[in-house]
């Protein structure tokens, strides 16, 4: 048999350290708060898991996973696409390539708390490019008073800041592609529709697991733009779990049931992770 | 460490998972495994068929807490259960 080496594997102590220090250690911490009630670091009481049996049945929480599902579906499914097209239609060569390079990496730059704030005067009806437009158009838009227009405000405002990401990626992974593939498929006159299908897809396929992945883990965690657009209303429309979690824990001081449901919250995105990893390194392991 | 405010279980929970761990690693090093194809859609190698285990019986716990007046050792005892079979024949 094959011996390996395995000296190099010291060479992940630093990492482990420093996640030890910044995620395992935390973690325990919130396992250990999740099983007490705790009125103040000295007065403490061992519940066991009465937490988790009143989260999981908590209707706020379950509100708050169907929002956070549907918001995340809704932003994997406008994004990707979008993602796509921006990539397919940016220019191969020239000038044209630094510039919308530059373009699109702009949002990215933008912290999420001045996202909030510039989408909070964009919707604006009176001075709000965004809202003054739809109203001028005679629809009836208010996103501080709709919850329709609360949400497709905080998700168009998730695709103004995001798709970048997606389109970025996706054409490193265009730009990967050997010119050979497209002379192939010029002398077999494959069409454009041929072309994306059996050549660009196939190659953005682990391109697109990353976005996929790194857009439903950033979008399932969302927190700071919505809270600052809309607070999480109009009433709960627009509270996410993280919010939940917060006024949970924030504003309650409620840190033994906000503990519960932060292990709900992170097996829920183990879980997920899990999955999309899986996919992506059996694909890897198909070539 | 008492600000990470400690009670007995989940000591004797994360030694649990420290001493399974160790246990992996010892069992690797003296009798090296290899990836290969269970009942499971995937190959996988025993480190991952513990994280599988582990997993399930984390959600395993809480469709029990979910969904039944059951007391955890009747959850914890299927989750052991279920963690042997994914192990031997996953």
């Amino acid at each position: 048999m094959k011996t390996y080496n395995n000296k190099a594997w010291w060479l992940v102590l630093p990492v482990f350290v420093l996640v030890a220090f910044s995620a395992i250690i935390p973690m325990m911490t919130v396992v250990n708060y999740s099983v007490q009630d705790i009125f103040d670091p000295s007065t403490r009481y061992f519940v066991g898991t009465e937490w988790y049996r009143e989260i999981l049945a908590d209707p706020r929480l379950h509100d708050s996973l169907v929002r956070q599902f549907i918001y995340s579906f809704c932003v994997l499914a406008i994004e990707v696409p979008l993602g796509i097209i921006v990539a397919l239609s940016m220019p191969r060569r020239g000038l044209g390539v630094p510039f919308s390079l530059i373009l699109l990496s702009l949002p990215l730059l933008v912290p999420w708390n001045v996202v909030g704030t510039i989408w909070q005067i964009i919707g604006r009806e009176d001075i709000g490019l965004y809202g003054w437009t739809l109203n001028s158009l005679g629809l009836d838009y208010n996103y501080a008073s709709n919850p329709r227009d609360a949400w497709i405000t905080v998700l168009v405002m998730d695709v103004w800041h995001w798709t970048s990401l997606v389109a970025l990626l996706c054409y490193s992974g265009l730009r990967s592609i050997p010119d050979v593939y497209y002379q192939a498929a010029r002398i077999d006159r494959a069409s454009h529709w041929a072309v994306f299908r059996f050549i660009q897809l196939p190659k953005l396929k682990n391109v697109l697991l990353i976005a996929v992945m790194l857009r439903f883990m950033d979008s399932f965690m969302i927190y700071t733009e919505p809270f600052v657009l809309t607070g999480g209303g109009p009433g709960t429309a627009t509270t996410f779990l993280s919010q939940t979690l917060t006024q949970m824990a924030l504003g309650q001081f409620d840190l033994g049931r906000a503990a519960a449901f932060s292990l709900i919250y992170f097996l829920i995105i183990l879980l997920v992770t899990w999955v999309f990893y899986t996919a992506m390194t059996h694909n890897d392991d198909k070539g | 460490m008492g600000w990470m405010a400690w009670t007995l279980p989940t000591a004797l929970f994360f030694a649990a998972i420290a001493a399974l761990l160790v246990a992996m690693t010892v069992w690797q090093t003296v009798s090296p495994g290899r990836e290969r194809k269970g009942f499971l859609p995937i190959s996988t190698s025993r480190g991952d068929r513990l994280f599988i285990g582990l997993l399930a019986a984390a959600y395993g716990h809480l469709l029990v807490l979910a969904l039944t007046d059951w007391p955890l050792w009747v959850a914890t005892a299927i989750c052991v259960a279920g963690m042997a079979i994914i192990m031997k024949w996953g």
